[in-house]
């Protein structure tokens, strides 16, 4: 039996980029310290949605968001709402890896700098907890001062999680952290997001279903903008209720 | 499987934990001010200069002005006699640039194998550009003045100012080049044709928009141009009596007349020049603009 | 290829005399600005030495008596000299804050409907010739430092008065001449920093202006630089805007004091100069052409480290 405690809802969530409308009615819940997956073909919103999350939709001009998502029960499209505040609680992972250009070790206490932290050994500290949960520590102890540009690509990514770990989220939105690294890289940030959940509630989108099965507690399919099916994990591969799922789980289209 | 789903409970506004509470950042206030102040003293700049020199300049000009010699006897000043040297200069610098200066792009982007001959040529094509004009001035007047007889005149200036352009003329051609298409040239010595060829009727022309982009800009960097024009072209003032003649004679062009005034302390004639030479600024601005514009649509289009 | 024989293995050797002619021509314009810079560093040097000899390397260079029409003529350029480094480091001082953060305003604070006003009008803040910049200087700044001068060195009796035409109005022109270059140069930087990087920024809870300041001005710092050297190879080099405005003595470059730069050294002199006096000019010229080439050499250092770090 599972407990699962809503951390994000969204209700009703109208998205338009223009007159192009991406997202229709979305109503979706994340639970707390699980990871749930979102798939579906490229263009189905899955990344828009992931977007809403944490307002960086806000950024692209043109875009009106309609609806309401509540996170620990406060709407974040609230008027009162701080989005640096709010980004801090919700952190997010890029789908290419995206290191500033600047030292491992300022990559990671960029975060904590911003909101204030300027004690050097508590950033210290911070960046060393950071950089082991994100399993990256081993290898890059030994050069923290060294130019992140220098780190492979799986690295990068993993330094790139580190350094949204650094600013304590509490939600982990992760934009096909894979997509553009090789299977072990992969492989690593897969066992990585397995011990994620422990402390964060995480949110992907993926391209690749297996990954999907693989990682994710609960699963939600998306199909130009809505959503189709939502279920744990298991239950959506194995019994899909929706016609359009089962042909996109066995390969039919997408 | 079943689901048992619990809500949270739904805190107040007043937790510390709340994304309610928003904060301001003095720090981000002052650079947001800072940014706009800079801002508008740049801006504040422009719009001042320009209605300075328009609200000054504009009541010195009139017909006699713009069309008539300095006369000690009638006491009368006009600018017509710097406005043919202007346009003397323009063109022979034009005649003497432009070929040599397309010729180095064509090189530099068609024939060199690239490597350090490139190199080479593209550090000192920054380099003179990086010259500032006094140094040409002192190079023309020895070189040019000096050493070849040409003394004070307009081909001394001419010349000056035509390895003063040159950089300006191959980087636009350059760049011009570079946007035509590498299907282009493939497919024309794909069918057999000679590079030569292939460069004349190919990508001259496909280039042409830039080269002349880059002609524009070079006009408006002779216009403007005084440091390298005192000691070479010199500060004549009077009508050419003999069309080819005069280029061997001293000219000053508007901008050195607009310095010579303000020399002698007759400013209200020295807005009158600026006015002149604000409105062909603003000429070949526009003119530059609208043609790089033109092209970059048609290189779109294609 | 036109071969004469339909060989397919036709070298260079059977190219048509206009094949060959054209790649001649072309290579020779490709050359004409390695002959350009050769030539004018040359003549240069050979215009600017002999006085070094005459009067002494040490006495030109470190003398600070500019006596050149005197009975007993005295070179001393030390004061030109520094005039030149000084005024440019405040034009620098003041011109590259403001232009950056007029570049930062545009490339990303700015409406994209106020950009598009406002770029064209920097790019036509720098067609503006020289000698308007030095007629503005002369007519707006100059009678205003005169203002500020009568009321600070009231009752002085040691200042010499110059009537506002001063270090101060110098770099203030110097400085607005640099602010277009500045501009443009530093907000294509700007723009060329990837998106993702404020994104990055802006998820981990950045505000915009921290976002600027913490990842985009560091990211784009080799443009910036650039900017700011190229702004410093057009201050060290103007002359025309300055020459009135800086006014006609050589003296210690204090703010109020009436000074001569490099430039304006050469351009108020050369007419009436003559002989060693005329050398001596030269010889400016030639300090004038050392430190823009330094400028440039380390330029191109600077572009080539920002191509290395781009791969």
């Amino acid at each position: 039996m599972n407990t699962n405690t809503v951390k994000i809802s969204s209700s009703n969530l109208n998205l338009y980029y223009g007159s192009n409308h991406a997202l229709k009615d979305v109503n979706l819940e994340l639970y707390t310290n699980k990871i749930t997956a979102f798939i579906g073909p490229s263009g189905c919103g899955k990344s828009t949605y992931l977007k809403t999350l944490n307002r960086m939709n806000d950024l692209v001009p043109n875009v009106k968001i309609e609806g309401e998502v509540l996170l620990d029960g406060e709407n974040i499209y609230d008027q009162r709402v701080d989005t640096t505040l709010l980004r801090k609680k919700i952190g997010m992972v890029f789908q290419q890896p995206n290191p500033f250009p600047m030292s491992i070790y300022d990559n990671v206490a960029y975060g904590p700098r911003i909101h204030g932290i300027k004690n050097k050994s508590e950033l210290d500290d911070i960046v060393e907890k950071s950089l082991k949960g994100a399993a990256l520590w081993e290898e890059v102890s030994s050069r923290l001062k060294k130019s992140a540009l220098g780190l492979s690509g799986g690295q990068q990514q993993r330094l790139c999680i580190a350094r949204a770990l650094a600013v304590e989220p509490e939600v982990l939105l992760m934009d096909e952290p894979t997509s553009a690294l090789d299977p072990i890289s992969t492989l690593k940030i897969e066992d990585l997001m397995d011990e994620l959940k422990e402390k964060y509630t995480v949110a992907i989108v993926t391209h690749n279903m297996q990954q999907a099965t693989r990682i994710a507690d609960h699963t939600a399919f998306f199909l130009v903008g809505e959503i189709v099916e939502y279920a744990p994990t298991t239950e959506l591969f194995t019994v899909p209720k929706d016609k359009r799922t089962e042909d996109y789980i066995t390969g039919r289209f997408g | 499987m079943i689901n048992q789903v619990v809500l949270p409970a739904q805190h107040g506004v007043s937790t510390s934990n709340s994304i309610y509470n928003k904060r301001s950042r003095i720090s981000d206030s002052v650079l947001l001010v800072l940014i706009y102040l800079c801002a508008s003293i740049s801006i504040l700049v422009l719009v001042g200069i320009m209605g300075y020199v328009f609200v000054r300049g504009i009541p010195a000009i009139s017909l006699t002005f713009l069309t008539s010699v300095p006369s000690t006897i009638k006491g009368t000043f006009g600018i017509i006699g710097n406005i043919v040297n202007t346009l003397y200069i323009i063109v022979i610098t034009l005649l003497i640039a432009t070929p040599l200066g397309v010729g180095a792009a064509i090189y530099l982007n068609e024939y060199a194998k690239g490597g350090k001959i490139v190199r080479i040529i593209e550090f000192t094509t920054e380099t003179l550009a990086g010259i500032p004009s006094i140094i040409f001035g002192l190079f023309g007047y020895v070189f040019f003045g000096i050493t070849l007889g040409l003394g004070y005149s307009i081909l001394t200036g001419a010349l000056t100012l035509a390895i003063m352009v040159l950089p300006l003329i191959t980087r636009t051609t350059q760049e011009a080049l570079k946007t035509v298409p590498v299907s282009y040239r493939s497919g024309a010595l794909g069918i057999g044709a000679t590079k030569w060829y292939m460069i004349r009727t190919i990508l001259l022309p496909s280039a042409m928009p830039g080269i002349v982009t880059g002609i524009i800009l070079a006009i408006g960097r002779i216009v403007g141009e005084s440091a390298a024009l005192l000691f070479t072209a010199g500060s004549g003032y009077l009508l050419p009596k003999d069309f080819f003649g005069k280029v061997f004679e001293s000219g000053g062009t508007l901008t050195i007349q607009l310095y010579l005034c303000m020399q002698k302390a007759k400013y209200s004639e020295a807005f009158g020049i600026a006015v002149v030479l604000l409105v062909i600024v603003l000429a070949i601005n526009g003119l530059a603009k609208f043609l790089s514009h033109k092209f970059n649509t048609e290189v779109k289009e294609s | 290829m036109q071969p004469k024989t339909y060989s397919i293995f036709s070298g260079h050797g059977s190219k048509s005399g206009i094949e060959r002619a054209a790649e001649v021509i072309f290579t020779i314009c490709g050359f004409f600005a390695v002959l350009a810079v050769a030539s004018i560093s040359l003549y240069m040097l050979i215009s600017g030495t002999p006085a070094l000899f005459k009067v002494g390397i040490l006495d030109i260079l470190f003398g600070s008596t500019w006596m050149p029409t005197a009975a007993s003529p005295s070179f001393g350029i030390l004061y030109v000299i520094l005039t030149s480094i000084i005024g440019t480091a405040m034009a620098i001082l003041i011109g590259v804050p403001v232009g950056v953060m007029t570049a930062v305003f545009l490339a990303e604070v700015a409406p994209p409907k106020l950009t598009k006003i406002v770029r064209p009008a920097v790019e036509l803040l720098a067609g503006i010739p020289s000698v308007i910049y030095g007629l503005l200087g002369i007519l707006v700044l100059n009678p205003l430092m005169y203002k500020l001068e009568l009321k600070i060195f009231a009752g002085s009796t040691t200042h010499q008065f110059t009537g506002g035409a001063n270090l101060i109005s110098a770099v203030l022109v110097l400085s607005l001449m640099i602010l277009p270059t500045v501009i443009n140069i530093s907000e294509t930087a700007l723009r060329s920093v990837p998106q993702h990087l404020r994104s990055a920024s802006l998820a981990l809870g950045g505000t915009q202006i921290q976002t600027i300041f913490h990842v985009v001005i560091p990211a784009a710092k080799s443009g910036i630089v650039t900017a700011v050297v190229l702004g410093t190879g057009r201050a060290i080099g103007e002359a025309m805007a300055i020459s009135l405005v800086s006014g006609s003595s050589v003296n210690i470059p204090l703010p109020f004091n009436s000074v001569r730069f490099l430039t304006t050294a050469i351009v108020s002199e050369m007419s009436y100069s003559s002989g060693l006096h005329k050398q001596v000019l030269f010889t400016i010229g030639l300090i004038l052409f050392a430190f823009i080439m330094i400028i440039n050499i380390s330029l191109n250092n600077i572009l080539k480290k920002g191509d290395a770090q781009h791969d």
